[in-house]
């Protein structure tokens, strides 16, 4: 039946069928094989399977639960970050400014509350509002001005580092915030951003869940709902999405704005795990985000990627840190791994476009 | 647009009878300037339903600049531009569809590496459930865009298929149905054969005489005079940004359309032009009467 393609009505083209055949029709369904690697987080999971079968052999340690923990911990607050870097990079842009954004938003939650002396809870939501700015702004500028997402998002992470750096030290007179542990709120906001809890006499870090949780969610949303849609669209083919009437400029600002949410969770459970902010930090971790979303099999000219692959991207990167160290290795080969891994990733996401839209 | 209730065919059918006389979308000494550059000026065309105008012209010649003032993406900046009637002036692209004004864009016409019913639905997609549940209906879509496509006789067998494995005549007819079926009135086609081959140029032309023949107003884009001569009812000539020839089919033949295409007074410069640098043989050039037919027939021979 497939083959009928063109050949039925064929009134103004009536040798048509004969050569359209092999062109055109469709009948053979590529091998299951070819279909399942063609899903975008097909190939991240082998690798993440690979990772943890090596390690489980390198490094005995890692087969304790407690490690497997601490792993997993690792890998949910680089993976929270990668979920809305990902989608961000689905939807055709990336964010330089994600790593800092994270320091910003904590600093500004911190000194809030320490300095004015205020409820944590006001530090939090004032984070929220702040962080969410400045993804409205990075989408802001970027959609006015058209220009490529690196240099507006490099311009903000210049700004920030400058910034977080500058107002601690003159706020607090040092490069870090002073403790908040003592002040009011911060068992509750600790419970929800930075608590642990026991399965099978193992602590698991709550990040763990949420990272799940978001994943989920961000799952659901790209592929089940129309703003899922429209983030493929955006990335895939800006101007035809606009044609057909996407709301690019809402959908492109609204990821930015993702990432900022993003950004302050990652933020607040920083602050409330530690208790203080190290204004310095957070530069180079947008880089880990961006490497997670794309060993995740997310294409960074957008338009193609999943939610679940930056999750195994995350792990990937979580058991590589943490089996390094539980192999009794020197922790600087941790970056040289990545670098392999990432290369491996683009050259995947490479062939799969390739497949993906051969004729 | 989430339901199918402002279908095609009821508000075709209900719009054709009353409105024979009137035009569907009318422009009127319309123009549009970049700054100090004049790209379009006195523009009159008029699209009737259940006919197709043709607009030709040369590379430059203000095509793209109609069809954009038309589909919404840019505005006149003189004279007049009337859907139904009344005066319009669109901000969006999605104002022009809401009108029922569909354009069909030669290389914007798809996202590539989405599915073909994600393509098919992309920007008015089907959803059940309230609120904060909301989600695509992926059953209904993939279901009504497999009944619109063999509607058109496009036979898919997996609509998960990223729309880019379609050949470009196949995306081309895709981008059709889909205008057709969210009620398109008007369907603004640009160039949909300039990048395909012979065959599969015919099936597109074929797709522009159905989408015809169920009322819609067709305004199909071209510079091949033969594609443009195949299915259209009044045609336009467009040249360094003004109109050159509007004539209805049974005032121009094919030769003349050609021969307003080319450019004849041009092409006999040429003639002379090439005789002084390569020293061709002019006499082995055809005659003008006879440089007309198939000078059309090969420029667009580009597959």
């Amino acid at each position: 039946m497939s083959m009928a393609q063109q050949a039925e009505p064929a009134a103004t083209t009536p040798p048509a069928p004969g050569p359209e055949k092999q062109k055109d029709g469709r009948t053979a369904r590529r091998p299951l094989a070819l279909r399942l690697l063609a899903r975008p987080e097909v190939g991240v999971f082998l690798g993440a399977v690979a990772v943890l079968v090596f390690f489980l052999f390198a490094a005995p340690p890692v087969r304790d639960g407690g490690s497997m923990a601490n792993i997993l911990y690792q890998s949910s607050t680089i993976g929270i970050m990668a979920l809305p870097v990902a989608l961000l990079m689905i939807g055709g842009e990336f964010d330089l400014s994600a790593g800092v954004a994270v320091v910003t938003s904590a600093l500004t939650a911190s000194m809030l509350s320490y300095q004015l002396t205020l409820n944590v809870w006001v530090g939090v939501v004032v984070a929220l509002l702040v962080s969410l700015a400045v993804g409205f702004f990075n989408g802001w500028m970027l959609v006015r001005t058209g220009l490529p997402s690196f240099l507006v998002t490099l311009g903000t992470f210049l700004i920030l580092q400058g910034v977080n750096l500058a107002v601690t030290k003159l706020v607090t007179g040092n490069v870090a915030t002073d403790s908040i542990s003592d002040m009011d709120g911060f068992d509750q906001a600790k419970a929800l951003f930075a608590s642990s809890f026991e399965v099978g006499g193992v602590q698991v870090k709550i990040t763990v869940i949420w990272w799940l949780v978001f994943a989920a969610l961000a799952t659901w949303v790209l592929l089940r709902t129309k703003y899922g849609n429209w983030i493929f669209a955006v990335g895939g083919n800006k101007e035809s999405a606009r044609a057909v009437g996407v709301p690019v400029t809402f959908t492109k600002i609204s990821l930015f704005m993702l990432v900022g949410f993003g950004a302050w969770f990652v933020g607040m459970h920083n602050l409330f795990s530690f208790n203080t902010v190290q204004s310095g930090e957070g530069v180079g971790q947008e880089l880990i985000y961006i490497a997670a979303a794309v060993i995740g099999g997310c294409l960074l000219t957008g338009g193609y990627g999943s939610a679940i692959g930056p999750v195994f991207g995350a792990f990937m990167f979580g058991m590589v840190q943490q089996g390094i160290v539980y192999a009794g290795w020197n922790p600087d080969w941790f970056k040289a791994f990545l670098g392999v891994m990432l290369l491996g990733a683009v050259l995947i996401n490479l062939w799969v476009q390739r497949t993906a839209t051969r004729r | 647009m989430t339901d199918k209730t402002t279908g095609t065919d009821g508000a075709v059918r209900t719009d054709t009878p009353a409105g024979e006389d009137r035009p569907l979308v009318e422009l009127r000494a319309a123009g549009k300037s970049y700054g100090n550059i004049r790209a379009l000026h006195g523009v009159d065309l008029t699209v009737h339903p259940s006919k197709v105008t043709c607009v030709l012209g040369d590379n430059g010649a203000g095509k793209s600049t109609l069809i954009k003032i038309i589909s919404g993406l840019h505005q006149h900046t003189e004279g007049e531009f009337l859907v139904d009637g009344e005066p319009v002036r669109f901000s969006t692209p999605r104002e022009a569809l809401d009108k029922g004004i569909a354009t069909v864009y030669q290389d914007l016409a798809v996202v590539p590496l989405m599915p073909v019913w994600r393509n098919f639905f992309l920007g008015s997609e089907m959803t059940k459930g309230p609120w904060p549940l909301r989600r695509l209906d992926i059953e209904r879509m993939k279901r009504t865009a497999d009944e619109e496509l063999r509607n058109m006789g496009i036979v898919l067998d997996d609509l998960e298929q990223p729309i880019g494995t379609l050949s470009g005549g196949q995306r081309q007819c895709v981008a059709i149905a889909r205008a057709v079926y969210f009620g398109a009135r008007v369907l603004i086609l640009d160039e949909p054969t300039a990048a395909l081959g012979v065959k599969q140029s015919g099936v597109v032309l074929k797709y522009i005489a159905m989408a015809r023949d169920r009322g819609l107003g067709v305004i199909f884009i071209t510079h091949n005079p033969h594609h443009a001569y195949m299915v259209g009812d009044h045609f336009n000539v467009l040249r360094l940004g003004t109109l050159e020839l509007s004539a209805d089919r049974s005032e121009v033949s094919l030769e003349e359309l050609t021969n307003h295409m080319a450019g004849g007074a041009e092409l006999a410069a040429l003639k002379h032009e090439l005789a002084q640098v390569r020293g061709v043989d002019t006499e082995e050039l055809p005659e003008d009467g006879a440089l007309r037919a198939p000078t059309a027939a090969t420029p667009e021979g580009k597959s």
